[in-house]
């Protein structure tokens, strides 16, 4: 039997030697974009993925992982797996993240194919490319999920036309967007590091969890599958700033200020998550705050101390973010709740039970100021006046959510922020928002804002059924109160015809 | 070296399991917690998983290269050859 090469070496001969300078072109000609972010690279040899991956074994586990997650999904479409479910309320959480996420990780894979052809180093270039095809590989397991849920349930029937259009979906299509118009090592920065490597586990691993925990077999699946990748992720994130941060003294303040951009913009993008962590999921696994201290208080602490060695601080609002853990899933769920007749999705009136979870989950602050609207609203629809609110909100100018969140001192007032740039005014939800906005106005004054479109009158009309017509959502139908909707009874009766069943065996 | 915790999270799986009970056999001082699905194993300072101990339990060999198949999440530095696959922090 032929002698097995050593891992390292193996890894030298599939990345390197497979390598060449150019010479009838310049090397700058050839790979344009990796200098005019000022970012210095003296040895791109010195750049080595940890798991050693090279392409042969990568295709032989990916292959295996398919083959797993489609005997799953298959199995689970055959025998009505949706019927496992905890209860329909849980579909809201999974709508949100297949309409919201789903698309991302298309745009991903997109930009990280850019990638493995525009920087020049060649262990980059190979992490980069398998990377591209993994992100392919979750855009298209997640749009089999979609397929699935969407011959039962509402609201999934259009997704990428709504994620090009629908207000909150906004949210995170800016975020990338953002992210893909930056230069390359930004865009490492920016979803790489601080999105995939210090935060990305708060999105997939206890959600995910939670999806098993409610019987959804499917998403957990595909979510495992797609986490399993995402661990290489994860470590490419963190060795391309150890990396960059090691070529270039220079290179450490601009990587510093990418890292307090990006982790606020993360942040602030997560707070969907601790929106369906709280208040969506009917089997909870464990609350918002509880993640945020055991991913980013625990685990970003650690990983902040070990960056240290190289002038790295912890990113510049991490405190306002570790205070915001007690507040932000229910200011969240408050927007929502108030919208949800524009959204794709169902809100509802939260149970004594559920409550008396968030009171035991949040003693500081759900009692004192989120129990009382709780059972405000609940009053106003149990005397038939569900409250919506017909009003458009203002957006936060960089991260497009609805100014709901509260003044880092008191949670009881509305946290304003605006700059006057050029003669005109723009909001920011936050101090972390005007802090991005204020280095880079010219971009963010671009930012397509969905209130301020239908002002304008680009989005079909100007009452809220003509938006939502221009949206593809079905008023009545896809959205508003869970409470009496076509996706309930569908779900009362499925179950009543269950109990039938179970009753006669 | 740093006494902050290094984590790996590992799905809930027949192909995990030998992979656990390795871990928790070589790292006298990791903690296992268990959530649906997943297990997260934290461990102060580093963490060492040995292709040998795997291997014993599975009763073949094992490349460190299929925890790709199992692991959901890491935190620490990576260092992996053909015998082992190791985090820490600095
Ligand atoms: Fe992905
Ligand atoms: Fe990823
Ligand atoms: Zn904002």
């Amino acid at each position: 039997m032929a002698k097995k090469i050593p891992l390292k070496r193996k890894y030298e001969m599939m990345t390197r030697g497979l390598a060449w300078d150019t010479t009838y072109q310049d090397m700058d000609d050839v790979y344009p974009y990796d200098k005019f972010e000022g970012i210095k690279i003296h040895d791109w040899d010195a750049w080595e993925d940890p798991f050693r991956l090279t392409q042969d074994a990568y295709w032989k586990y990916q292959a295996e992982k398919e083959r797993k997650l489609y005997a799953v999904i298959d199995s689970f479409a055959q025998n009505n797996g949706q019927l496992g479910l905890s209860d329909a309320r849980y579909l809201g959480a999974l709508k949100l993240f297949l309409t919201g996420v789903s698309p991302l990780e298309y745009q991903a894979h997109r930009h990280f194919a850019h990638l493995a052809r525009n920087i020049r180093g060649t262990g980059a270039q190979v992490a980069a490319q398998m990377q591209s095809i993994d992100e392919l590989r979750h855009a298209q397991t997640q749009i089999h999920a979609i397929s699935h849920y969407n011959k039962y349930f509402d609201g999934l029937h259009d997704f990428t036309h709504m994620h090009d259009r629908v207000w909150y979906l906004s949210v995170p299509k800016s975020f990338f967007d953002d992210a893909v118009s930056a230069g390359p090592f930004e865009f490492f920065t920016a979803i790489s590091f601080s999105f995939e490597y210090v935060l990305t586990n708060l999105l997939f691993v206890p959600f995910m969890s939670g999806a098993a925990y409610n019987g959804d077999l499917a998403t957990v699946t595909f979510g495992f599958s797609a986490q399993s990748d995402e661990s290489r992720h994860m470590t490419l994130g963190l060795e391309v700033i150890k990396f960059l941060l090691e070529q270039d003294e220079a290179n450490v303040p601009i990587i510093q200020h990418w890292i307090d951009k990006w982790f606020w913009r993360g942040h602030r993008l997560l707070s969907l998550v601790g929106m369906m962590m709280d208040y969506m999921l009917p089997k909870k696994i464990m609350s918002w705050k509880d993640a945020w201290e055991m991913y980013f208080e625990e685990q970003g602490g650690a990983l902040f101390e070990d960056l240290a060695r190289y002038g790295i601080r912890p990113p510049m609002h991490a405190e306002q973010a570790n205070n915001e853990k007690h507040r932000i899933s229910h200011e969240v769920w408050a927007i929502f709740y108030q919208y949800t007749h524009a959204a794709g999705f169902h809100t509802w009136d939260i149970d004594d039970e559920h409550k008396a979870w968030l009171s035991a989950e949040y003693p500081d602050t759900f009692d004192k100021y989120y129990r009382p609207r709780l059972d405000l609203w609940k009053q106003m629809a149990a005397d038939g006046n569900r409250y919506y609110n017909m009003a458009l909100p203002q957006l936060c100018q960089v991260c497009q959510i609805p100014m709901g969140f509260t003044e880092p001192d008191d949670p009881t007032t509305i946290c304003f922020r605006s700059r006057e740039y050029q003669g005109d005014r723009y909001h920011f939800c936050s101090d972390g928002c005007q802090y991005i906005f204020d280095h880079e106005p010219e971009k963010y004054i671009q930012a397509w804002l969905p209130v301020h479109q239908i002002f304008q009158g680009n989005c079909g009309g100007a009452e809220i059924p003509d938006v939502l017509n221009w949206y593809h959502l079905n008023l009545g139908v896809d959205n508003m109160a869970y409470e009496g909707s076509a996706e309930e009874k569908i779900w009362n009766d499925w179950m009543a015809t269950r109990r039938v069943g179970a009753a006669r065996t | 070296m740093s006494t902050n915790n290094v984590s790996i999270t590992l799905q809930n799986t027949e192909d995990a399991r030998p992979i656990v009970e390795a871990i928790t056999a070589d790292n006298p001082d990791a903690t296992v917690h268990h959530y649906p699905a997943m297990v997260k194993i934290d461990c102060p300072g580093h963490l060492t998983i040995s292709a040998e101990s795997v291997g014993e339990r599975l009763g073949r060999d094992w490349d460190p290269q299929e925890l790709h198949l199992s692991v959901i999440s890491l935190s620490g530095n990576i260092d992996e050859d053909d015998d082992h696959f190791d985090l820490s922090w600095n």
